[in-house]
């Protein structure tokens, strides 16, 4: 590949051709998040009078201050952290460490369990919504954290890659470790997770980002106004102030900013999920 | 000979352990349910505490006569029909391209796969602004490139469906796109280097070599785009709340407002087995063909 590019590179003009025609393709991908910004800094007079004037004149901070108080937007902020971290953090562990069993131990039926889970991948949530949710609310965890988070404990997904990485590793570092006297747990928590970390780190990315993004779960689950998360609250207050834009925009960035921050901190991991989204196919 | 047997159970204690969480929940929250979902379908159940009554095969008899349900089939299938190809041709292009790029190469990555990690409900009020038909800066675009009467978008029945096909076009062709690189760099070199040494030019390289051997990747966008397509609800309730009219409906939005809107959770179940059995025959069809294709 190197040869043809440098080959390209030799037939100059084309070569800057190509560039030029990616940056503007990206200029007009990033164009809805740049107007967004511009939009949240100014006033709706402002803005109405000429759309595409969206470079602020001066700059407007009032709708920052003013959409902490038009929703309870700090609530739902707080709520998607909480629910976001807390559903990472033991979705992570929990498919680890069936991963760590279907890997390296001595399972009933393994094979046949192992088939089972995999169909998680292949079924769209959506088709048992409906009878999940009559399961969950018979269990009396309607309307509450605790309903939420159960249901997105398990990942189908999370133990196919984490069980990727474990067969990765040697059966000799399991055995070394029992003749030094660890018991399984302790050689899954001292020595097959430090050694997963890049897997793992993978995993909660992708975890994260998209309990984050999550609407329609928590559209169904969720329905008090103290638990609502931060794209409930997004949409509602959508119906409420069709036409605020500055307001709307002002919310728009502030709920998208932990994702852009997780974005550029774990770039990396970020192409590796999607990769091995290939190689499970 | 017992003390053997007991060890030999002993051994798989700390296995079940291990894999005891993951199990229960999957049961619980995820086969439990499909059995269930199965069951409901023949019931008129209504959810919350109303006793369901057996009606056989009635909602299946009734979904093939229900307007409302075979337009948002129908509408469904419009989108597959215009999202999959927008999104494989708009990815290729852009992964082929960045193949033959070396500057920027980090930036244009992440740009274009920028839109995939953000969330679905901002990204569709941002777009509902946009697409505004009298304040939003598309239609001013068009009026000052000459376009006298620019679409209505959102507000009207014939192009609010195009309108989201193309914000989902935009939001997921990044991701699809580094599929589809890791596929082209996959590609061994000296295939190319045959065919250079056969004079074959720039274009039939493309056509003889990449697409050939890129074909296992491209036949799993092609079956992950179509899956995708089959569960599209946010954008629709975000930026059009199914409508104008009956316009955006879709599949899920449709299970949505029976299931949990009008509580007719029998009804919407029997539709959530027609999903269920689109999905599976795709899966089906992609077990069966990859078996095929992937040869080279």
């Amino acid at each position: 590949m190197q040869d043809a590019i440098a080959k390209l590179k030799s037939t100059k003009p084309l070569y800057w051709l190509l560039l030029a025609v990616l940056v503007i393709f990206s200029l007009a991908t990033l164009f809805p998040f740049l107007w967004m910004i511009s939009a949240s800094l100014r006033t709706d007079v402002d803005l109405f009078k000429n759309p595409m004037n969206w470079i602020p004149q001066s700059l407007y901070l009032n709708n920052y201050k003013e959409v902490w108080t038009a929703i309870p937007f700090a609530q739902y902020f707080l709520n998607t952290v909480k629910l976001s971290v807390i559903i990472t953090v033991l979705q992570v562990v929990i498919c680890s460490m069936a991963a760590y069993a279907f890997a390296k131990l001595k399972v009933p039926f393994k094979n046949l369990i192992f088939i089972l889970f995999m169909t998680n991948l292949m079924m769209p949530w959506h088709s048992i919504m409906v009878p999940q949710f009559s399961v969950v609310s018979s269990l009396g965890l309607y309307n509450s954290h605790a309903g939420y988070i159960l249901i997105q404990l398990f990942s189908g997904f999370g133990i196919f890659l984490m069980r990727q990485f474990f067969m990765s590793l040697p059966n000799e570092l399991n055995e070394a470790a029992r003749v030094d006297g660890y018991n399984e747990w302790k050689i899954f928590w001292r020595i097959m997770m430090p050694l997963s970390a890049a897997s793992l780190s993978t995993l909660t990315i992708f975890t994260f980002t998209f309990m984050w993004n999550d609407y329609l779960a928590p559209l169904i689950y969720l329905n008090d106004d103290t638990l609502k998360t931060l794209q409930l609250g997004m949409k509602a207050f959508q119906t409420e102030h069709t036409m605020d834009y500055g307001l709307l925009m002002a919310g728009t960035v502030i709920a998208t900013i932990p994702m852009v921050a997780v974005f550029l901190l774990g770039e990396r991991f970020f192409m590796q999920s999607v990769a091995t989204t290939g190689m499970k196919n | 000979m017992t003390s053997k047997r007991l060890a030999n159970y002993k051994s798989y204690v700390p296995g079940t352990l291990f894999i005891l969480p993951a199990f229960v929940l999957f049961a619980v929250f995820i086969f439990v349910p499909l059995i269930y979902g199965f069951v409901m379908s023949f019931t008129d159940y209504g959810g919350f505490n109303v006793t369901p009554n057996f009606i056989g095969f009635n909602n299946y008899a009734h979904l093939f006569k229900d307007d409302y349900f075979l337009v948002s089939l129908k509408n469904n299938l419009v989108y597959t029909a215009l999202f999959v190809p927008l999104t494989m041709v708009l990815s290729l292009f852009a992964a082929i391209a960045l193949n033959n790029v070396l500057h920027l190469r980090k930036y244009l990555r992440m740009a274009f796969y920028f839109p995939y990690i953000t969330s679905m409900v901002s990204i569709a009020i941002a777009w509902g602004l946009l697409f505004n038909p009298v304040s939003g800066p598309i239609n001013y675009m068009l009026k000052a490139i000459g376009i006298a009467n620019p679409p209505e978008w959102l507000m009207s029945s014939q192009w609010a469906l195009l309108a989201i096909i193309l914000v989902a076009v935009w939001k997921s062709f990044g991701y699809y796109m580094i599929i589809l690189l890791a596929g082209i760099q996959g590609i061994p070199e000296h295939l190319y280097e045959a065919a250079e040494l056969d004079g074959a030019s720039k274009f039939k390289q493309f056509l003889y070599v990449t697409l050939p051997s890129l074909s296992p990747t491209l036949f799993m966008v092609l079956i992950l785009t179509i899956i995708n397509s089959f569960q599209v609800f946010d954008l629709v309730s975000v930026m059009t709340d199914g409508g104008p009219g009956r316009s955006t409906n879709v599949l899920v939005f449709r299970i949505y407002q029976e299931a949990f809107i009008n509580y007719r959770m029998g009804y919407a179940a029997a539709m959530s087995t027609i999903l269920f059995l689109i999905i599976m025959v795709i899966s089906l069809i992609q077990f069966r063909l990859e078996k095929k294709w992937v040869t080279y």
